[in-house]
């Protein structure tokens, strides 16, 4: 790691601290994730080590499914870091409240249209929020953070996705959530096609009916 | 001569589970009573029909022990309110009946209260708490709250069952009987407690949600191969179930930058999970609150003084609308009370 010869903290995060790094001339984010006091050593040091290496190789399969994502410099599985290409450009987050209701919809599809992708290749992110999603000077969207992702073609694993998708959303832009989602489905529809967006619609009706009562669902199978 | 009545508190009911509890509040935030009577099933899980009957059954007297603890009157009452949801229908439709019947006999207005808020809201009134991220786990509920743009939102939740759900369930495979007056978890707990070896058990976090079926039937699947010790399977299981919630807390907080971070639900009382979320807490310069269990829990007070802030701002529920909401998220509530 003695190729980095600046560190300035820059985001202070639950799972990972990210520093502005130079490496080798070049301007790239470290980013470090620290150990957890929480939890006992051996699960902490399992789940970091666990999404250290993880998350370059997802990062990697996004590219090959054609979704832009940064480029990894190294890897440090050890010290759990990973050195990879800064991102000039907005948060999708910031921007999606700047902009005018087309222009959002146009977004949104094109986010829709990059989750699609990863599907089609089983990529899960695993955090799909506007958070992790840059817009650069050039327009293209940049998904950063792959550290809860899998590999997985399962339809549960897609759907879970989704409604990440739908959540944060709604949590975070509650004032055009549902336009939003809207031309999100729009967009993944354009590249899965509709019988495989229908059969993830359903997976995603199916998570959120599961209630929180399990008592209470047994009860309405038997009425 | 004759008493002049006040009208200066609230009568909340909660049956949203296997509690059944009235409080009395007054308007100035005094909890003049809180009741609580707990189903406890002679064996098994909580069956909503048996729990519904359980609470019709000691609804009188509950309602009588309340009104004597508080010193007041029913004409002192200026509204009743209740757990409207979410919840067991069976249970909720009880102690939903219970409110029409006395908001209708006195005369006074019927004020709906969402049950996950009316938890924050109490420990807002006796922990001080003003604007926290606050992690709500029970038997019935697991969710990270925190209020932005008028609304209570859930940032974080669970996909399938609830924390103390899968103690409860993981306890009873064990074959450990619930001890009165006690959660279910706490027996976990102590078993928890003289384990010395973490077994890997599938750690579920996607987003800010968490999954805890797939733990759960690893960690009964391993209790019935019996290679391990019942401590060691229970501390794992605590172990794993308390750092997903952990970090789902700390991304919510990291994410909406409160300096509040609030613990309650049933599952709170649980010492391990509290260093847990205090030391995420201190981590990110935030305050730890909790609030004393008889609070944490399922109560009837909580309902009386979210009922409080309802009704004083313009609130009341219709006796035509006040069917249950089983499944009543909190984005779907308007707070008035909170700028």
């Amino acid at each position: 790691m003695d190729e980095i010869v600046s560190q300035v903290l820059v985001k202070k995060g639950a799972e990972a601290n990210l520093y502005l790094a130079d490496w080798h001339g070049r301007k790239a984010i470290l980013k470090k994730r620290l150990p957890k006091k929480y939890r006992p050593s051996e699960l902490d040091q399992r789940i970091r080590v666990y999404r250290t290496l993880h998350e370059p190789q997802l990062m990697h399969d996004a590219k090959e499914a054609g979704v832009p994502t940064p480029f990894i410099f190294s890897v440090n599985v050890k010290a759990t870091t990973i050195v990879m290409e800064w991102i000039e450009g907005k948060q999708v987050k910031l921007s999606l409240n700047e902009i005018n209701q087309e222009e959002r919809g146009s977004l949104c599809f094109r986010i829709g249209q990059m989750i699609a992708k990863l599907h089609k290749k089983g990529v899960i992110h695993g955090d799909l929020t506007t958070s992790n999603m840059i817009l650069n000077s050039k327009g293209s969207i940049i998904l950063i953070d792959f550290g809860l992702g899998e590999k997985s073609q399962e339809l549960e694993a897609k759907g879970v996705d989704l409604h990440l998708m739908k959540r944060a959303l709604e949590s975070t832009h509650y004032r055009f959530a549902k336009e939003c989602y809207d031309s999100v489905i729009g967009g993944y529809r354009s590249i899965s096609g509709s019988s495989e967006l229908e059969k993830v619609l359903e997976k995603v009706r199916e998570i959120e009916r599961r209630g929180r009562y399990v008592a209470e669902r047994k009860q309405e199978n038997q009425l | 001569m004759k008493e002049k009545s006040r009208k200066d508190c609230c009568l909340g009911v909660e049956s949203t589970a296997d509690d059944f509890s009235i409080g009395i509040a007054t308007f100035d935030g005094k909890i003049l009573a809180n009741i609580i009577d707990p189903y406890v099933p002679p064996e098994g899980g909580i069956h909503p029909r048996e729990a519904a009957r359980h609470h019709s059954d000691v609804a009188a007297d509950v309602l009588k022990k309340a009104l004597a603890d508080s010193g007041k009157k029913p004409r002192d009452l200026s509204s009743i309110s209740f757990s409207q949801g979410p919840g067991l229908g069976p249970c909720l439709r009880t102690g939903a009946t219970v409110a029409r019947a006395l908001a209708s006999y006195i005369g006074i207005p019927l004020v709906g209260v969402n049950h996950c808020i009316a938890h924050i809201e109490i420990a807002k009134l006796v922990a001080g708490a003003v604007d926290p991220v606050t992690l709500y786990v029970s038997g019935g509920n697991t969710m990270v709250v925190a209020h932005e743009g008028g609304r209570y939102r859930a940032f974080g939740e669970t996909l399938d069952i609830a924390l103390g759900n899968c103690l409860d369930v993981f306890a009873r495979e064990a074959g450990k009987r619930q001890e009165a007056g006690k959660p279910f978890g706490a027996v976990i707990e102590r078993l928890a407690q003289k384990g010395k070896q973490l077994i890997s058990l599938p750690y579920s976090v996607k987003g800010m949600d968490v999954s805890f079926s797939g733990l759960l039937t690893a960690a009964t699947g391993l209790l019935k191969t019996g290679q391990h010790s019942l401590e060691d399977l229970c501390y794992s299981l605590q172990e794993t179930a308390f750092s997903m919630v952990t970090e789902i807390t700390e991304r919510a907080l990291a994410h909406t930058g409160k300096n509040e971070l609030l613990l309650t639900g049933g599952v709170a009382a649980n010492k391990r999970l509290q260093t847990m979320i205090r030391e995420v807490a201190a981590e990110h310069s935030a305050r730890f609150e909790t609030v004393p269990s008889h609070y944490a829990v399922d109560n009837g007070a909580m309902i009386a003084w979210t009922g409080i802030l309802a009704y004083t701002h313009g609130m009341v529920t219709r006796v035509e609308e006040s069917y249950v909401r089983p499944k009543w998220r909190v984005e779907e509530v308007e707070i008035p009370w909170m700028k």
